[in-house]
């Protein structure tokens, strides 16, 4: 188990510029099974003949200490015999895409430039202040028995909110079950998330209202739904992007595979978003996978990249590049984010039984939002003042998250019986009137003990 | 049988209300044709029907289900997928999400399983997951059942499977009419509708009449008038039964049939009315017995007509075993001489 990755190695101070590509390396692929090679080798960026590798298409440069050279960093990686089964996490240095260190220094990157306002960034901590604040109160509300379960972001909060932040209104996103940041991004109701975990429904809100579908529980399998909707986006001749959320362990599903395969054939306009936390449930990615995760999108013939999932300004460049290259009829690209779930899989589970502490403190200290406070600070980009007003906004929320929980009604009984539909169905509507009928039996009897009547 | 194909083991609907739109254009055909023209018509009234599936481009689909349409509608409506049914469930749920309405074909019947999670634990969920607020109107066409001598994969009944599950409707046409009219219904259902096409009848021919009015897509049909025991099936095995119910009648007995065409719902009612007449009922289907859809039959006429009963209500179908090899088949799907026994059984009571 790696994980002593990103930050460590994530030395890239990168001083400037290797050249510059600001090439959009993949402008030139269409996504075709012809980019496997194709993106690759046209890059120059490979300066060894690195055989095997396919270049893990174009985006992936990682600068690295290696990279002061000017170019190629990228192909560090390349170089490896990566045959022996280097795991999920190879070494997750060189390539990793990182523009905000976890001290909170600002570094540049050759591929992934970014250029946000003193209030887009304030916005973005903002973001992730809140998000984590929902995040925490729900646990809380867990404990306190108003939730069934709760399955926290906490740590994935750039991730979520940089990638989040890239989207149009128009996109349209695929979460799993824990994209409470991305959530927020879209503009869903916090308080709609906690429904299914209540225990009050099974999904709770209109997808299309934000276009947001519904968390998807059963892993990977809204992959598919976000290759299929990126398809019709396509025969609609729109240039709205798709955006599919997974995790490492999902990562093993043949539906992402599937995912994979039919979005690279018909060069549909969708990212594959990999939130790497480094467990599934007790499973670390080394069980997932014998090489890096979005490494094996070349073998599909898009690109894919690595980006420090715990850097907000990262993940959003990334993802915006990402989801410019859908727009623009490029195809898919799979974004690997590199990040950590500082909490366990759920209200449920015990990480002590299967990871270290020492870990989790590893972690702590690329934690996404101190980085990115620690970057505003230094560079006067905000003032006490601000963050005053977020702790105060962070504060309202948990009070109205906490009283909305504790107000949401339980369902009618029969809503068992709602929706089951479209059309209607017999069956639905006979059952549905037995069981009104047995339930009105005991109204009856009730009310006759009680009223005479 | 081939004697009697023409009148009486017809399994056409003797004319569902056809007068009533007019000029009746009535054309003869094959099932595997009346299925080409349904999906025709419905993509020209629709642009948001979409077709997809293995081979169903160029080739037209092993069966030629689908032959012609790519030529007319191009590679954008009538698309060749990888080989993979999970990936095209899958994405067909995304593209109803998006606002088309994808008619997917699996290959074979032994080829769904690996899209059961897509359609059971996603397609047939979704509406209802979101309160109701999206649709998911794909039809998945299943070529099912046996009787082509094929290898193994190639023969199940896989219906009882998807008719369990709360969220989807599953109907089989025995006929070329209904196979027009229902694949016309299910396109234009809201909800998911898994099609179940009995392959060994693709090839027999029966009127269509493409302006008339069709019966609705669940309702069952009484195909043949009877007054002394029902036999109800579905999909292959209605002709079958029209067989059964003309050699019964060299007996002297007379037998009613009953075309469900409705796994999911089911139309108990009609069968309901057909028993309190007769008092004895005969499932058949191909799938095996044990939990089939006749079971359920079983169980629900039993409540409905417990007093009208004269004889337990038998079950004839597979066995608990895996579809034999092509050599076998003949021994162990439903034919004349077995459901005849049954139909003595049940008379001797």
């Amino acid at each position: 188990m790696t994980v002593e990755s990103t930050a460590a190695r994530s030395t890239s101070r990168r001083s400037g510029t290797g050249g510059k590509r600001a090439t959009k390396k993949a402008a030139s692929a269409p996504g075709d099974a012809g980019s496997t090679t194709g993106t690759t080798a046209k890059t120059a960026k490979r300066s060894k003949p690195a055989g095997s590798k396919p270049a893990k298409a174009a985006k992936t440069a990682k600068p690295t200490k290696a990279a002061k050279t000017a170019q190629p960093a990228r192909t560090a990686r390349s170089a490896k015999p990566r045959a022996a089964g280097q795991g999920a996490n190879g070494s997750a240095g060189p390539e990793l895409v990182q523009l905000l260190t976890p001290e909170g220094e600002r570094v540049e990157h050759p591929d992934y430039a970014i250029d946000l306002s003193a209030e887009e960034l304030r916005g973005l901590y903002r973001d992730m202040v809140l998000t984590r604040r929902f995040d925490s109160e729900a646990t809380s509300l867990q404990r306190q028995g108003e939730l069934g379960l709760w399955a926290s972001l906490l740590g994935q909060e750039a991730a979520q909110i940089g990638s989040g932040r890239a989207l149009r209104d128009d996109d349209y996103v695929f979460p799993t079950y824990r994209e409470h940041g991305v959530a927020w991004c879209r503009g869903v109701d916090p308080t709609k998330l906690l429904g299914m975990f209540r225990g009050v429904n099974n999904g709770g809100w209109d997808p299309t209202t934000n276009n947001f579908h519904l968390y998807t529980i059963v892993i990977g399998s809204q992959a598919l739904h976000a290759t299929g909707y990126a398809m019709g986006v396509s025969l609609d001749g729109a240039d709205s992007a798709v955006i599919a959320y997974f995790g490492d362990g999902a990562s093993s599903q043949g539906d992402v595979a599937e995912a994979f395969t039919f979005s690279a054939v018909y060069n549909a306009p969708v990212v594959f978003f990999c939130q790497n936390n480094q467990w599934a449930i007790s499973e670390p990615a080394e069980r997932q996978s014998r090489v890096p995760i979005y490494q094996r999108a070349a073998g599909f013939g898009f690109p894919g990249v690595r980006v420090d999932g715990n850097d907000v300004l990262a993940c959003l460049a990334v993802t915006r590049a990402a989801v410019e290259r859908a727009r623009s009829g490029q195809g898919p690209m799979l974004v690997e984010a590199f990040t950590y779930r500082m909490g366990a899989h759920t209200t449920s589970d015990d990480p002590t039984r299967y990871r270290r502490d020492e870990e989790r403190a590893e972690w702590e200290a690329k934690d996404p939002i101190a980085r990115l406070r620690a970057y505003l600070e230094k560079d006067g980009l905000a003032d006490d003042a601000f963050f005053a007003s977020i702790d105060e906004e962070s504060e309202a929320m948990g009070k109205h998250v906490r009283e909305a929980i504790r107000t949401m009604p339980d369902p009618d009984t029969m809503a068992i019986f709602e929706n089951v539909y479209a059309d209607g169905h017999a069956l639905v509507d006979e059952e549905r009137a037995q069981f009104a009928e047995y339930l009105a039996s005991f109204a009856d009897s009730a009310e006759s003990a009680g009223e005479g009547r | 049988m081939a004697a009697a194909a023409t009148s009486t083991t017809s399994t056409t609907p003797a004319s569902p209300d056809a007068a009533a739109s007019g000029t009746p254009d009535v054309r003869k055909m094959p099932i595997a044709k009346a299925l080409n023209e349904s999906l025709r018509s419905a993509m020209e009234n629709d642009p948001k029907v979409l077709v997809m599936g293995e081979d169903v481009g160029k080739l037209g689909g092993v069966f030629r289900i689908t032959d012609g349409l790519q030529k007319d509608f191009g590679e954008q409506r009538v698309i060749d997928t990888p080989l993979a049914e999970s990936g095209i469930v899958g994405s067909a749920i995304g593209l109803a999400l998006r606002g088309y309405r994808p008619v997917v074909e699996i290959q074979f019947d032994g080829f769904v399983f690996p899209a059961y999670d897509q359609i059971v634990t996603q397609l047939a969920k979704m509406h209802a997951r979101a309160l109701g607020k999206i649709k998911l109107p794909v039809v998945i066409r299943i070529p099912y059942a046996g009787g082509i001598g094929a290898v193994e994969h190639h023969s199940e009944s896989p219906e009882a499977l998807f008719a369990h599950v709360a969220g989807l409707k599953c109907v089989s046409p025995s006929n070329a009419s209904d196979a027009y009219w229902m694949m016309r219904q299910s396109i234009e259902s809201d909800d998911p509708v898994v099609f179940f096409e009995p392959k060994r009848r693709y090839w027999d021919k029966g009127e269509v009449d493409v302006t008339a009015i069709p019966a609705p897509l669940h309702a069952a049909r009484v195909a043949r008038e009877g007054g002394d025991l029902t036999l109800a099936a579905y999909g292959p095995m209605v002709k079958t039964c029209l067989e059964v119910a003309n050699a019964a009648q060299e007996e002297g007995r007379s037998l009613e049939v009953i075309d469900m065409r409705s796994m999911s719902p089911m139309d108990f009612d009609t069968v309901q009315k057909s028993v309190e007449k007769t008092g004895r009922l005969v499932v058949v289907h191909e799938a095996p017995v044990f939990l089939g859809t006749g079971s359920e039959i079983a169980a629900r006429i039993t409540e409905r007509c417990f007093y009208h009963l004269e004889a337990p209500v038998l079950r004839v179908g597979g066995f608990h075993a895996p579809y034999p090899p092509a050599r076998l088949e003949d021994e162990y799907l439903p034919g004349l001489d077995r459901v005849l026994d049954a139909v003595d059984r049940a008379l001797a009571y």
